[in-house]
């Protein structure tokens, strides 16, 4: 018997199972066996129903990444988002580039209580006759900022304080999920209060720091309960049989695997950052009054829509509603195009 | 180590091991030593596994404090060898901790106690770089072709990333293009063609995932394979060719391995040695075809008659064993298997059982078994135990693999 320590026996082994394979995919090339019944014993013959070559060629020369645009390229939805998407963020650039109005020129209302949609004034005018289409790009900067920001906070904060606490488990998993508990029972609101007032009220930078490292449990809590489970799971055992580091399995094979369901809790975690913020602004404990976001003009158009202005509320409205939607949908998008299972 | 473990003859098949129950509690006289001892195997006659005493407890919280307030015995002083080109085959009802065994072994579960010996090597006591270094020689073909592969990874990365982890100067696994080599190389070897490294797993029948397992674990070198259940979630047409390549691989390279089941005809067809398991205890281990045409515990014979025989024309009366499976958590005193066990009732319950453990002890050569009346099993003894049997219809379901012994379904005989 030959000791299979010896590593040049094992690969002369390997090489010339190999041959013999070639051997025989050969022979069966010069001559296909005979009868239709494929269900003959030699295993080493070639997997005959699989040589679907089109198959092949399209697989050919793609990587996993180039597979994943490619996915995502054709999820239509994902597709409109990101232009939706792109759109917004371009206007939150350039925004004071493209605005009608200056910031400080306020052209002034011809009707009291602000004029409807016009020409002049194509989104119409606030009650002090600002221009609204002026608010919503100059809103956009603030809105998306804050949205975009606290969500990469949060996400990143979640990510990694929810696999330590799911891959490590026992006391550090303790630890993290009691700071998590206590994040969770004092009210949302409350803290926030505090703190914008501690970290300097109406700064952007101080709101995406609170909404980002206050909302972070939500996306740690999901992280965990994946890498709990997928923990479990025979290819993390696999891999560990295999000498893989546990950094390593944390991250190449579990949380691509957990991935899914983080990626739509944050999609879904920026849009309602959007609307705290309008309401923390309408609480006065937000941007300053001088400054816009969808949030605040939002809340200031409440009064206007008894008086049956529409416009001042409703085109903030659909600028965040349109930019959430859109986020939802590359959310989506993402989560189908990570997934390797899913049709190209 | 005691002479009479194990060698094994020359041509490597037929191999004459003795399971041993290394500390003492069994005075192994019967077996002689194996022939050929010195020449045979290239460890000197040691064998290249060896289980001595292991114990996996999974420890039970309850309570606020959470309390340590039991545990549930998955394995409870196995002790075992396997010599060197081996198939050991290891049968039992679900939970008796035969997956759990193989496992902690491998240490992918940590041990309560015990030594596991690879080529004289302690596992369990290695950790570290020493650890990684043997985890090479040693690997595992799960049960579940769908989790046992990561569906986010080409069969490429599946395949490779062991030899990344495992890449040294010596061999120069680290560099792409010898790892994408071998990774078609091991695709061939397993049946497979070189270009599926590109597929992912989604993309592959579970007979074809099953290979690609197999390519993963082979792909290190490994001297010892613990394949758990392999082929248990694989269509019948499938199992044999797995089986088949399993058998080959270990012609070719000279694999060692634990094959871990619950079906009685896979065992029988692979094995060279089957242990059966009960309750996290070794309860009889045997030659293959000593222990299918003389089994000598009872629980055995239980087993054994559980077989269905493909022949509707075959009347039987069942014998039913009493009862389900105790708790692990709250084993039996003395035997665990006398609260079910039909030869006791036979021999009018003999205190015996209740109160002393038995003894794994070697009946015959090879041959060892852990029941105090192993002797008094006779094919007579049994005719008079199914006749006692309140007489229940012959089923004709037959699990679709045939003898699944997980089922909840209770155990039954068939005479003779």
């Amino acid at each position: 018997m030959t000791d299979p320590r010896d590593p040049h026996t094992h690969d002369e082994v390997v090489d010339d199972l190999v041959a013999r394979r070639d051997e025989a995919v050969t022979d069966l090339m010069r001559s296909p066996p005979e009868g239709a019944d494929g269900a003959f014993v030699d295993h080493y013959a070639p997997g005959a129903p699989d040589a679907d070559a089109e198959y092949e060629v399209a697989l050919e020369s793609l990587s996993q990444w180039q597979l994943a645009r490619r996915r995502f390229r054709r999820h239509r939805l994902a597709m409109v988002g990101l232009v939706i998407f792109s759109l917004m963020l371009g206007v939150a650039i350039v925004g004071p580039i493209v605005q009608p109005y200056e910031f400080t020129n306020i052209p002034g209302a011809s009707r009291q209580g602000g004029d409807p949609p016009s020409l002049e004034h194509v989104f119409g005018t606030t009650r002090e006759g600002r221009d609204v289409f002026e608010l919503v790009i100059n809103g956009a900067r603030i809105s998306m900022a804050v949205g975009l920001f606290s969500m990469l906070i949060a996400g990143f904060m979640g990510v990694l304080v929810g696999s330590l606490a799911g891959y490590f488990g026992g006391w550090v998993d303790n630890g993290l999920m009691r700071v998590v508990d206590v994040l969770f029972a004092i009210p949302f609101l409350f803290i926030i209060l505090v703190a914008a007032r501690f970290f300097g009220q109406g700064q952007v930078s101080s709101l995406i720091l609170i909404f980002g490292l206050l909302s972070w449990p939500l996306i740690a809590r999901l992280v965990r309960a994946s890498f709990l489970s997928l923990r479990e799971a025979d290819f993390v055992d696999a891999a560990r049989a295999v000498g893989v580091s546990d950094l390593r399995i944390a991250f190449r094979h579990i949380l691509p695997n957990a991935l899914g369901p983080v990626i739509v809790a944050m999609t879904l975690l920026m849009a309602s950052t959007i609307i705290l913020e309008a309401f923390v602004s309408f609480l006065n404990f937000g941007i300053q009054e001088t400054q816009v976001s969808w949030g605040n003009a939002l809340a200031n158009a409440q009064s206007a829509l008894i008086l049956g202005n529409w416009w001042w509320a409703f085109f903030p409205g659909m600028a965040i509603a349109l930019t959430v939607i859109a986020i939802n949908f590359i959310g989506d998008g993402l989560r189908d195009a990570l997934d390797p299972r899913s049709r190209a | 180590m005691s002479s009479e473990r194990s060698a094994m003859t020359a041509g490597g098949t037929d191999v004459e091991a003795a399971v041993d129950t290394a500390h003492g509690s069994t005075p192994a006289s019967v077996g002689p030593p194996g022939p050929d001892v010195a020449s045979a195997s290239p460890g000197n006659g040691q064998p290249l596994v060896s289980i001595q005493e292991l114990v996996k407890f999974y420890p039970i919280h309850g309570g606020i404090l959470r309390r340590h307030v039991g545990d549930v015995r998955a394995v409870d002083g196995v002790s075992l060898d396997i010599p060197r080109g081996e198939i050991l085959g290891l049968v039992g009802e679900s939970g008796c901790g035969k997956s759990t065994l193989g496992k902690t072994v491998l240490r992918l579960l940590p041990a309560t106690s015990g030594r596991v010996l690879l080529d004289g090597e302690d596992v369990l006591a290695r950790t570290g770089r020493d650890l990684k270094r043997l985890r090479r020689r040693m690997q595992i073909v799960f049960q579940d072709p769908v989790s046992s592969l990561n569906p986010r990874m080409p069969v490429s990365d599946i395949i490779g990333e062991g030899l990344v982890a495992q890449a040294d100067a010596e061999n120069g696994w680290g560099k792409r293009s010898v790892r994408d080599k071998r990774v078609g190389d091991y695709l061939e070897v397993v049946g497979l063609r070189r270009d599926y490294a590109r597929r992912f797993p989604h993309e592959f029948s579970g007979g074809q995932r099953q290979r690609i397992g197999i390519a993963r674990a082979l792909a290190l070198e490994p001297e010892f394979l613990v394949c758990d259940e392999p082929v248990s979630a694989l269509d019948v047409s499938i199992q044999s060719q797995i089986l088949n390549l399993l058998l080959d691989l270990r012609r070719e390279f000279g694999l060692t391995y634990l094959f871990v089941a619950h079906n009685l005809s896979v065992v029988q067809y692979i094995s060279d040695r089957v242990g059966v398991m009960y309750l996290g205890k070794l309860v009889e281990s045997a030659p293959v075809e000593s222990l299918y045409e003389d089994p000598r515990h009872p629980y055995t014979v239980a087993l054994l008659s559980a077989v269905p025989v493909a022949d509707p024309r075959r009347r039987t009366r069942r014998l039913v064993l009493k009862g389900d499976v105790p708790s692990p958590a709250a084993p039996p005193s003395g035997c665990r298997f006398h609260p079910r066990c039909w030869l006791r009732e036979q021999l009018g319950d003999p205190e015996q059982c209740e109160t002393v453990d038995p003894p794994f002890r070697e009946l015959a050569s090879g041959h060892r078994v852990a029941c105090h009346f192993a002797e008094r099993i006779s094919k007579g003894v049994l005719a008079d135990a199914v006749a006692e049997q309140p007489d229940i219809p012959t089923s004709d379901v037959v699990e679709p693999d045939g003898q699944d012994l997980e089922s909840p379904k209770p155990v039954d005989a068939v005479p003779g």
